[in-house]
């Protein structure tokens, strides 16, 4: 019993571009028009919607990485590519939770996906260990860090925030830090 | 040679374009001119953008979480929902129906036994019936006597009782029939078909086949004619058509059937198993074959069991006959050796039998 989920889905070049201009709307839209398909895929194989959500939200991180690589070719509609990355990703969580199904139900035209994977893989790999090395790096480092590479504040800014002197102290500071961040990255 | 902390704010000053003028073109410099703070550049180069995907990964994540806060998750599980199969659908929209109908033959059915008292009956009872009791070696032979003990005591005058049957031995009065007919009476009449009664004496008993010889001393009792049968010496064979006289009721009744075994109740050789309808009355009564020889004497049938009718074998009538001391008997008693029944039609010998034949009235 198929039944087909009928969205306005919006055009995949505005998306690719969305994407790479970190447009929130352009994630809500993709969001709204894609997550029932993978619901449906999920929920249709075993699963509930928590693992929907969960293997959605990791195959909309796959697509964010090969756009912002900027190597992005679209040989495929990004429906096909995000249904093929989550039918993947599910059947290896199945896999791992032994529930094997013989026959996957599909509702949708899939494309290989196997090297974008990998990459994720390895992103997700290197994501880990940099969450785990934050985590152990404690405060205020991990604020410092976070405030100065990822959200880009100046440093006078930082400065401001934790009260140092002037900033060279915090300049300082950041370094140690970092010095740290690296080893605990790198160690594991 | 500045310090570690220094160029590391330098490149993270370069990479974030804060360089400018003499500074960028003296920092492009030292890249090119020390390998060891080119690859440094890099390596930085590389952890930053490590730390900025992380960055860019919660980032995404939050927002996707927030993103999926907002919507109506089960509105579109109920949209994407895989539609049920057919036949659940059918039973969904059924179901009241279905139940309605179920309710109504079910009251119907139970209405139905309930009328007919179905509920009622007793399975049980039919089971022991067929049950064969093989361990029991009781005598479970029913005595085809009447229990006529409770009636009030009346005479020879009361004309509707009787206990068995008895037929003539000798055309002058004497009668056998079996002894727990006559048993423990106070006084014996036999009734002829006629419905004249005539009180007998007992003048011999033997209990161990069963047998018991009665004299009519009643001087209304006129003498009959010679016997039309004559007594079998030799046993019958298995499958011998027989039949029989009786009172099961104030009349006469013929009974007909076979002889179905040589022997009697577990393995008694002093009788036969015949397969005959009898009933309480027809104890005593002359069992002859068709040539009108009797063969025996009805004395019971088996508890139980269907068509198991027994008669003690004519050879121990004549043994018993010739038990009896002559000297005490005031006439004598001569068995009749002159068959006149032979070759006659069943009715025929049943309309000559029927003088021969008494009821036996116990008191």
């Amino acid at each position: 019993m198929k039944k087909e989920v009928k969205s306005s889905a919006p055009a995949d070049s505005e998306i690719v571009l969305g994407i790479l201009n970190d447009s929130k709307e352009t994630l809500s839209r993709l969001y709204i028009s894609y997550f029932p398909m993978v619901l449906q895929l999920v929920l249709k194989n075993n699963g509930d919607e928590d693992d929907a959500k969960d293997v959605f939200q990791e195959s909309v991180i796959v697509l964010y990485n090969k756009v912002k690589a900027g190597n992005f070719e679209l040989n495929s509609k990004l429906k096909t590519f995000l249904y093929s990355v989550c039918r993947r990703l599910w059947l290896k969580r199945l896999n791992e939770q032994s529930k094997t199904i013989r026959n996957i139900q599909d509702f949708s035209e899939i494309i290989a996906v196997e090297d974008d994977l990998e990459k994720h893989e390895e992103k997700d790999r290197q994501f880990a260990i940099m969450e785990s090395a934050l985590i152990q790096l404690g405060e205020p480092c991990k604020t410092i860090i976070e405030d100065y590479y990822i959200q880009n504040r100046s440093m006078q800014e930082i400065c401001e925030k934790f009260g140092y002197t002037n900033a060279d102290n915090a300049k300082t500071q950041k370094y140690k830090c970092l010095q740290r961040l690296k080893k605990l990255f790198f160690q594991t | 040679m500045k310090s570690d902390l220094e160029l590391t704010n330098l490149i993270d000053a370069y990479l974030k374009g804060e360089l400018a003028g003499s500074a960028l073109a003296d920092f492009e410099q030292l890249r090119k001119s020390d390998p060891s703070f080119d690859m440094k550049v890099v390596e930085h180069r590389n952890f930053i953008s490590n730390l900025s995907d992380y960055g860019s990964r919660v980032k995404l994540s939050s927002d996707m979480n927030a993103i999926h806060e907002s919507l109506d998750i089960q509105a579109i599980k109920n949209e994407v929902a895989p539609e049920a199969p057919k036949v659940i659908r059918l039973w969904k929209k059924y179901r009241i129906n279905t139940a309605i109908a179920a309710s109504v033959a079910f009251i119907a059915v139970s209405a139905t036994l309930l009328s007919t008292g179905y509920f009622s009956k007793s399975i049980s009872t039919n089971v022991n019936l067929l049950r064969r009791e093989i361990n029991s070696i009781k005598r479970s032979q029913n005595a085809l006597i009447k229990n006529i003990n409770d009636k009030p005591v009346k005479g020879p005058a009361d004309p509707g009782e009787f206990g068995g049957t008895g037929f003539a031995l000798s055309s002058n009065g004497y009668v056998v029939t079996n002894f727990h007919v006559v048993k423990g009476a106070d006084s014996v009449y036999v009734q002829n078909s006629e419905g004249e009664a005539f009180k007998v004496k007992l003048i011999y008993i033997d209990p161990a086949y069963d047998l018991a010889v009665l004299q009519i001393t009643d001087p209304a009792f006129e003498k009959l004619a010679s016997l039309p049968y004559t007594f079998k010496k030799a046993a019958s064979d298995v499958g011998e058509d027989v039949f029989t006289i009786g009172f099961p009721r104030d009349e006469q009744v013929l009974g007909k059937g076979y002889v179905s075994a040589k022997n009697g109740y577990a393995g008694d050789t002093v009788a036969y198993q015949v397969s005959i309808p009898v009933n309480p009355g027809n104890s005593g009564g002359p069992l002859l074959d068709n040539r009108g020889n009797v063969i025996g004497i009805i004395n019971g049938k088996q508890a139980l069991l269907d068509g198991a009718a027994f008669a003690i074998k004519s050879s121990f009538i004549l043994k018993s006959i010739e038990a009896i001391p002559q000297d005490s008997l005031d006439e004598k008693l001569v068995v009749n050796k002159r068959n006149t029944l032979a070759g006659l039609s069943r009715k025929d010998q049943f309309k000559k039998l029927e003088p021969y034949i008494y009821m036996v009235k116990v008191y």
